[in-house]
């Protein structure tokens, strides 16, 4: 093994699986959610019997947009690229940013537009704003990460840092768009 | 980053010795980035903690023994919770829930994770510190945070949390419903995020660590016991705490926001609430697919220290090493199938009770491997008695007692009587309190020299396992037949009920050994905190170890070894090898220094050491043929 020689990179190797693991118990923590969705809705007889706002659909598309700029930008990370990168990395955020707001003005439209609110018998309903807020913070944190992506590639941090910052946010920006399109699968699926 | 810091520590001890870069007080002690003191920082709170659950414990216990006398001492000390000198009713409640919260995850997770697998991981494996320091440090802070925020409900008007340490709704997700259920509980759900914040941090390093940190020649196969266990612990850990983030958050939304995923058809004071369509079952389910997976966060570090402690102190290998992995692995697998077990009784389906009962009794069988390989492994060993050896065995002695009594509440049709009885605190007071408990301390006990340079006071380590292991047995083991008559648990005072009140002088014998255990704490208080100053120093492998910790330097330096990082050539139970010069080889020596105790499944997948140590062992015989 090549510890002893090479120390520094492989602890960010090591951190890099940091992220990894963190994923893990994101997803842990969706997955309970729709666990117990189905566990309530299968003890309740309630099934949602809405159709889901159409800025949700919007707001998919919007986010596998997010990943392939994001996509872009580390590959031109990679080749050296600094400025192309600069500018996928803003394309990525302000798409980031653009779903956090189609999100919420999804609950708007679910609340303003078809009068189902967060507080409703029929707890199924109220799951859909406990996911999508979950999952709109985790958002909040990956807007950091890309973020901080940004600003390190502005500042011309070392490129081995650039890079391991690159990959930490891809991993973790990538899983939020996985993430978001299972739960939407999952809810449209319970409509 | 931090760990780039580290690492230069490692190149600065290479070339300067022991020389430290300045630490100032702050960065020593109190936001430490070095696992060593990390893991201090969690003894000592857990230690502080479980002081504090254990008097929480005695208030309860003086008012089940005397319900119906004025102690005028408790109104002194207590105010409005002891109107008149006895406790009252709602306080009783919300003391045995505090006691379970912090025993179960403050002491019996952090405290024992978070001091072992933050001491041990990096010294065991050959590692300078953790994955991520900083992260590691952050973890400390948010448990602190959350020993603090769970304390300071006792300074409230309305008193802590009541509703039991598993917070089922509605008690829970009501704030009008009791005293317990007001700023007491959500002070409690503030705790809980930050101590699962807290832990995760944890779980994941610690992870990490092992997986990508070992040293050079520590292949998975060749760690120790106790490094399997915390490394399962954690990604048992990882796996199930956010689960209960989830239950938690929506227990928030419906405590705070007046969703109904937990409530249904309730009635407060003659008033029809709001909530409609929820399941307090829902919530079972959330809880428990935590609260399995918890208590053998619990225990499985116990075992893995216990396993350490006995090799090292029977002077044998551990008998059965991968079955002892193996049977880890199974216990984790399976802690995640069977939390239904704790819900027999909410009107589950008995088809779905069978599943769980069938997953659940199967667990016996890793249980029962690990026993009979300790049981194994003191035979006809060497045996040193040393005070944590003597917590090892009694940590066997209480997994024992309380696991048989585990294959009574596995099955459906007993669980339905024992269910919330006396049997069940019982059960779970020796099979991961006291076992737990006891695999803790016997950690203490064997790692002190390596926390603190010096060693603890072995005459008062036994005076303190005498007293605490036959205390512990007098306390619990009369509670099963209490069970067994039908008396429930978290009952306030027996005189109430006709049924109850010939087990009054039952619990005041339970009292009284429980007030002697407590006691015997003192002996371990006083030796701990006296040893770390006045204890007799130690030497730098005082147990005759073989583990990489016994390999670094006594003075606990940043970085762990001077120079380069220790290679590793051996498993570690290579105790009383025959042929050996020692009774004990260390896993940093090579085969190629040993040639006298070789054998050829030491050579398993190297055909050339096979071949020299076959040239060896047939000079050695042409030599003896020559004499």
């Amino acid at each position: 093994m090549a510890q002893t020689q090479q120390e520094d990179r492989l602890n960010l190797g090591a951190k890099k699986f940091i992220m990894w693991i963190f994923i893990f118990t994101s997803f842990m923590l969706f997955a309970a959610l729709t666990s117990g969705f189905i566990v309530y809705s299968g003890g309740s007889g309630h099934g949602l019997n809405i159709t889901l706002p159409s800025s949700f659909r919007y707001s998919t598309i919007v986010l596998v947009l997010s990943s392939i700029t994001l996509f872009l930008a580390a590959r031109a990370a990679k080749r050296l690229d600094y400025d192309k990168q600069q500018r996928f990395l803003w394309v990525t955020i302000s798409l980031g940013v653009a779903f956090l707001i189609l999100q919420v003005y999804g609950w708007y439209t679910l609340s303003y537009k078809m009068h189902i609110y967060l507080v409703d018998p029929n707890a199924t309903r109220s799951f859909v704003y406990v996911m999508t807020f979950l999952h709109l913070l985790h958002i909040i944190g990956g807007i950091i990460w890309l973020i901080s992506a940004l600003s390190g590639s502005i500042k011309r941090i070392p490129q081995v840092k650039n890079l391991y910052r690159m990959e930490m946010t891809s991993i973790f920006w990538h899983f939020l768009d996985i993430i978001w399109i299972y739960l939407y699968v999952f809810l449209l699926l319970n409509q | 980053m931090s760990t780039l810091s580290v690492q230069d520590h490692g190149v600065a001890h290479h070339e300067e010795g022991h020389e430290h870069h300045h630490d100032t007080f702050l960065t020593k002690y109190v936001f430490s980035q070095d696992h060593k003191m990390i893991a201090k920082q969690f003894l000592i709170t857990g230690i502080t903690m479980a002081v504090i659950a254990m008097l929480l414990s005695i208030l309860f216990r003086i008012q089940l023994a005397y319900p119906d006398k004025a102690f005028p001492l408790l109104e002194t000390l207590l105010g409005r919770f002891a109107p008149e000198g006895r406790l009252d009713p709602e306080f009783y409640l919300s003391l045995v829930t505090i006691h379970g919260t912090i025993m179960v995850f403050f002491v019996l997770t952090a405290g024992l994770s978070g001091t072992f697998s933050n001491l041990l991981i990096p010294l065991q494996v050959g590692a300078r510190d953790m994955a991520s320091p900083f992260i590691n440090m952050l973890s400390y802070w948010f448990f602190l945070t959350a020993c603090i925020i769970m304390l300071s409900s006792f300074f409230i008007q309305k008193g802590p949390a009541g509703p039991g340490w598993t917070i089922y709704p509605p008690l829970s997700a009501l704030p009008t419903a009791m005293k317990g259920s007001g700023l007491g509980m959500t002070l409690w759900l503030v705790s809980m995020v930050c101590f699962v914040a807290s832990s995760l941090m944890g779980g994941i390093n610690y992870v990490t660590t092992v997986l990508n940190m070992r040293t050079k020649g520590m292949d998975l196969w060749k760690m120790p016991l106790t490094i399997w266990a915390f490394f399962l612990t954690a990604i048992l850990g990882v796996l199930s705490f956010p689960v209960l983030v989830a239950g938690v958050v929506l227990l928030i939304f419906d405590r705070s926001f007046g969703t109904s995923f937990y409530l249904s058809d309730i009635v407060v004071n003659g008033q029809v609430m709001p909530f409609e369509g929820g399941s307090p079952i829902l919530f079972q389910h959330l809880f428990w697919f935590l609260g399995h997976p918890e208590v053998y966060i619990v225990i499985m570090p116990a075992m893995g220290i216990s396993s350490e402690v006995m090799s090292v102190n029977s002077r044998k290998p551990i008998f059965g090493y991968h079955a002892m992995v193996y049977s880890l692995i199974g216990i984790t697998v399976l802690s995640f199938i069977v939390w239904g077990h704790h819900m027999f009784i909410t009107g589950m389906n008995p088809f779905l009770g069978g599943v769980f009962m069938i997953t659940t009794l199967i667990i016996a069988v890793p249980s029962a491997v690990k026993t009979f390989n300790w049981l194994a492994t003191l035979w006809r060993g060497n045996i040193r008695f040393t005070p944590a050896m003597l917590f090892a065995i009694g940590m066997v002695s209480f997994f024992i007692s309380g696991g048989l009594t585990g294959i009574f509440l596995g099955n459906a049709a007993l669980d339905i009587n024992l269910h919330d009885t006396y049997f069940v605190v019982a059960h779970f007071h020796l099979v991961m309190g006291s076992a737990a408990i006891f695999g803790m301390l016997a950690g203490v006990y064997h790692w002190f020299p390596k926390m603190f340079g010096r060693m603890m006071d072995e005459k008062l380590g036994y005076l303190h396992f005498w007293l605490t292991f036959i205390g512990a047995y007098l306390v619990f083991f009369p509670m099963h037949f209490m069970g067994l008559d039908g008396v429930p648990r978290r009952y306030y005072a027996f005189t109430e009920f006709a049924s109850m009140q010939r087990w009054l002088s039952v619990n005041m014998f339970i009292t009284w050994a429980a007030i002697m255990s407590a006691c015997a704490q003192v002996a371990f208080l006083y030796n701990f905190i006296h040893s770390i100053f006045w204890g007799k120093e130690a030497t730098q492998n005082p147990w005759q170890a073989n583990t990489l910790e016994w390999t670094a330097p006594v003075e606990r330096i940043h970085g762990n070894w001077p120079g380069e990082l220790p290679t590793v050539y051996r498993w570690p139970y290579d105790y009383s090898k025959p042929g050996a010069e020692e009774d004990f080889i260390s896993q940093i020596t090579p085969l190629s220094e040993t040639m006298s105790s070789n054998l050829p499944h030491d050579f398993e997948d190297n055909p050339a050491g096979l071949e020299a140590l076959n040239t060896w062992t047939n000079t050695q015989k042409a030599n003896e043929e020559v004499k």
